[in-house]
């Protein structure tokens, strides 16, 4: 199969993610569309690995397979713990830092 | 064991002393503190009596010992030793000065018992004189203001000594003052002697600076001594840095004997004393330095003959005794200078534990207006006033007579315009036996007063409301103050052993140089002054005694004027007192020289701290601060409205931006 299919794919991905981070408000699907994206730049990755026929692209697919959990455990744990608080879930309210 | 090793445990056991005491006040009970602070000085005498010996045991021209720990520093071929020159003149100083601070010592021991500090008195008094031996002993200029600076802070401590009085702690302050812009013109001085000749070490200096101070740059060799002499002048109370000795008799009366006799105003003269070759090359910085102790023993004497608080008028008189030494040590007469201070630290301690004896029998007042009659009540003090009195007045046989007069003679010798140091002198002494008799004759005889009363019928000294005799505030008895004060004057053993043994040296001290007799002083201190030529000029034996004659003559008439003054005549002081107004109201505020200071000096300065606050640090200083915070608030405003603190738009942006950056590069690849 040629690669275009794969990167037309990965695009996909990674836009649908972009669009779901700009428009959703609930952090959970944030953190959602996040993982969407970073699996859209995988893909892209092992496609242009496959082709080129080296392993240094998976190696890098790994890695980011680790910081995409490790994100997940941080902002999951940061979703918990706003509902904790009863903190509304939503990620507009959240401006404490405007200037 | 040679000199210089009995040098360096004559330092130690005074720093010892200071510390031991200083860190164990919690466990060591009072007394063993007060024993452990005479031991050590009196240990520092044991040595430095060895050290004598032990250089007395060398050949005159190899009399000296330069010995060092370790390195300061060293840089670029210079270097600071800690070290120490041991030569008689060093020695000389040292006997002085523990010897008479372990009569000191013991005399506190009974005189500072009821008082809450006792710790902190004694490991004060401690370092105190190890500093003064730090000063004495060191063997480069560096060493020297280490312990000058020392001085200073062991005065201060010991001036404010009861620390919650007012008085006294601003009377240390301004002791801590003065002696600061002392050690400025010393420390500059170092600079200089360290540009022009590159070296720091006393015998190197000394070696090198005729080479190099020729007559193309006499002036140089003036700069010098001349801020020597700033420095000279301030710790040893000459004008016009004379104010804070008075003030400083705020201090407990032993302390007040230690400054006057022992450490601290004999510095100036041992700094004279010791940097002879410099003054010899400057000339003119050597006659500034008579001068100024001429000036500055007339001046003390006018002041001490109207001052009516006793301790004052003892204070005006170190003064102008001090005033003595530099004029011997300006003119060359260094071995007698050195002998007047000898001398002078025998009397001049004795009067201080004999007038804190009539003090502490007043319940601590010290003005003389109220003392009578204290011959009855306390025979013993009065006895030691007196032999104290006759001393400092130069009566024929004591001490002071032979001298002063060793002072006189020599400036009248060297002949030419020194002459006026002789008749300057002679005034001064007159004006010595006047003074020194006025208390005798004033607080002595007649009818005894309340206080002097109660002690001759219950035994007992009076039980004063503790005050401050400065300003007669009420005191408490706890720590800072001097507490219920001392019940004791001269009945306390440790004050009668203080006082009769130097009783005793000042009486017959002057002894070992009876002219043409003994000399001792003058031979034993030879070696020093072996490279100048104006210590080996002396006035023929026959002409000494001449002036010893003269001496003894104004003395004694000087004493007989002031008998006639207070008990032949008691009405003239009061007339007198009226026909001179002017002149009395001048003596008794001290010349305005607290004015002139004040006038001259701490007014511009204040005024300029005043400009400096309100105007520069306002406008100035301000304006730049107030200014730049201006300009990163506004600058951070601009771009403040951009931090939304919305999530969604920080991505959009961030989004967008990657966008515009790929495209850019995308249309640029192409």
């Amino acid at each position: 199969m040629a690669i275009e299919w794969y990167l037309v794919l990965s695009a996909l991905l990674f836009s649908i993610g972009f669009a779901g981070v700009l428009v959703r408000r609930n952090p959970v699907v944030v953190l959602l569309c996040l993982e969407l994206m970073l699996s859209g730049g995988a893909l892209a990755m092992l496609s242009f690995s496959r082709l080129h026929g080296d392993g240094d692209g998976q190696v890098f697919v790994l890695m980011v397979l680790v910081v995409a959990a490790s994100e997940v455990v941080v902002g999951l744990g940061l979703v918990v713990a706003m509902f904790r608080r009863r903190i509304p879930l939503d990620v507009d309210e959240m401006k404490e830092l405007r200037g | 064991m040679n000199a210089a090793f009995w040098g360096w445990l004559v330092l130690l056991f005074p720093l010892l002393g200071s510390v031991l005491i200083g860190l164990s006040f919690r466990v060591l009970p009072a007394r063993t503190a007060g024993l452990i602070g005479i031991g050590a000085i009196v240990a520092a005498f044991a040595c430095g009596i060895a050290a004598v010996v032990s250089l007395q045991g060398e050949p005159a021209e190899s009399r000296h010992v330069a010995d060092s720990l370790w390195q300061y520093a060293s840089v670029g071929g210079f270097q600071i030793d800690l070290g120490i020159y041991v030569d008689p003149l060093s020695l000389f100083m040292v006997l002085v000065v523990t010897g008479v601070s372990s009569l000191i010592h013991v005399y506190s021991f009974s005189y500072m018992k009821s008082d809450a500090g006792y710790h902190r008195f004694f490991s004060y008094l401690n370092f105190f004189v190890f500093s003064m031996l730090l000063l004495v002993l060191a063997g480069n200029f560096v060493l020297l203001i280490v312990g000058w600076a020392f001085v200073g802070f062991a005065s201060y401590a010991l001036i404010s000594y009861w620390y919650r009085r007012e008085t006294a702690t601003r009377a240390g302050m301004k002791a801590f003052v003065i002696n600061v812009v002392g050690d400025i013109g010393l420390v500059l001085a170092a600079i200089l002697i360290f540009r022009e000749l590159g070296v720091i070490d006393y015998q190197a200096v000394f070696e090198k600076a005729p080479e190099v101070f020729t007559t193309t740059n006499e002036w140089t060799a003036v700069a010098i001594c001349l801020l020597l002499l700033v420095g000279a002048f301030a710790k040893s109370a000459q004008m016009p840095f004379h104010t804070w000795l008075a003030d400083a008799m705020e201090g407990p009366t032993p302390v007040s004997s230690l400054i006057h006799a022992a450490t601290m105003v004999t510095a100036g003269v041992y700094l004279i004393a010791r940097a002879h070759p410099l003054f010899e090359l400057a000339p003119a910085a050597a006659d500034v330095a008579a001068i100024v102790g001429l000036v500055t023993l007339l001046v003390a004497g006018t002041i001490a003959i109207v001052v009516t608080d006793l301790k004052r008028i003892i204070a005006y008189s170190t003064m102008s005794q001090i005033g003595y030494m530099f004029v011997a040590v300006g003119i060359g007469a260094y071995s007698a200078g050195m002998f007047h201070l000898m001398t002078h630290a025998f009397f001049k301690a004795l009067l201080f534990m004999a007038a804190g004896s009539v003090i502490a029998a007043m319940a601590n007042m010290q003005n003389i207006d109220r003392m009578k009659g204290f011959y009855k009540a306390m025979p013993f003090t009065a006895a030691m006033l007196i032999i104290g009195a006759l001393a400092l007045s130069g009566f024929p046989g004591t001490s002071g007579w032979f001298s002063k007069d060793e002072i006189i003679d020599f400036a009248a010798f060297r002949g030419g315009w020194y002459e006026i140091f002789a008749i300057g002198g002679y005034i001064g002494a007159f004006m010595t036996a006047i003074y020194s008799f006025r208390i005798i004759f004033r607080i002595l005889p007649g009818p005894p007063c309340e206080e002097a009363t109660h002690l001759i019928e219950t035994g007992h000294v009076v039980h004063g409301q503790p005050v401050n005799p400065a300003t007669g505030e009420k005191e408490d008895v706890e720590v800072g103050y001097p507490g219920e004060d001392h019940h004791i004057a001269e009945q306390a053993m440790g004050m009668k052993i203080g006082m009769s043994v130097l009783g005793f040296l000042a009486l017959v001290g002057g002894l070992v140089q009876i002219p043409g007799v003994t000399e001792v002083i003058t031979h034993f201190l030879e070696p020093s002054f072996e490279d100048s030529p104006l210590a080996a000029m002396h006035p023929s034996v026959a002409e000494a005694w001449k002036g010893l004659a003269k001496g003894a003559l104004i003395s004694v008439l000087g004493i007989a004027f002031t008998w006639w003054l207070y008990i032949g005549r008691p009405s003239v002081p009061e007339t007198l007192r009226r026909t001179f107004r002017p002149l009395h109201t001048l003596f008794v505020n001290k010349w305005y020289g607290d004015e002139a200071i004040n006038f001259l000096i701490v007014r511009p300065v204040k005024g300029l701290g005043r400009f400096a606050n309100e105007r520069f640090e306002r406008y100035a200083i301000g304006g730049l601060t107030s200014g730049t915070i201006a300009l990163v608030r506004s600058a951070g405003g601009a771009v403040r409205d951009l931090q939304t603190g919305m999530l969604r738009g920080y991505a959009l942006l961030m989004g967008v931006g990657t966008v515009a950056i790929l495209l850019y590069f995308l249309i640029r690849s192409i």
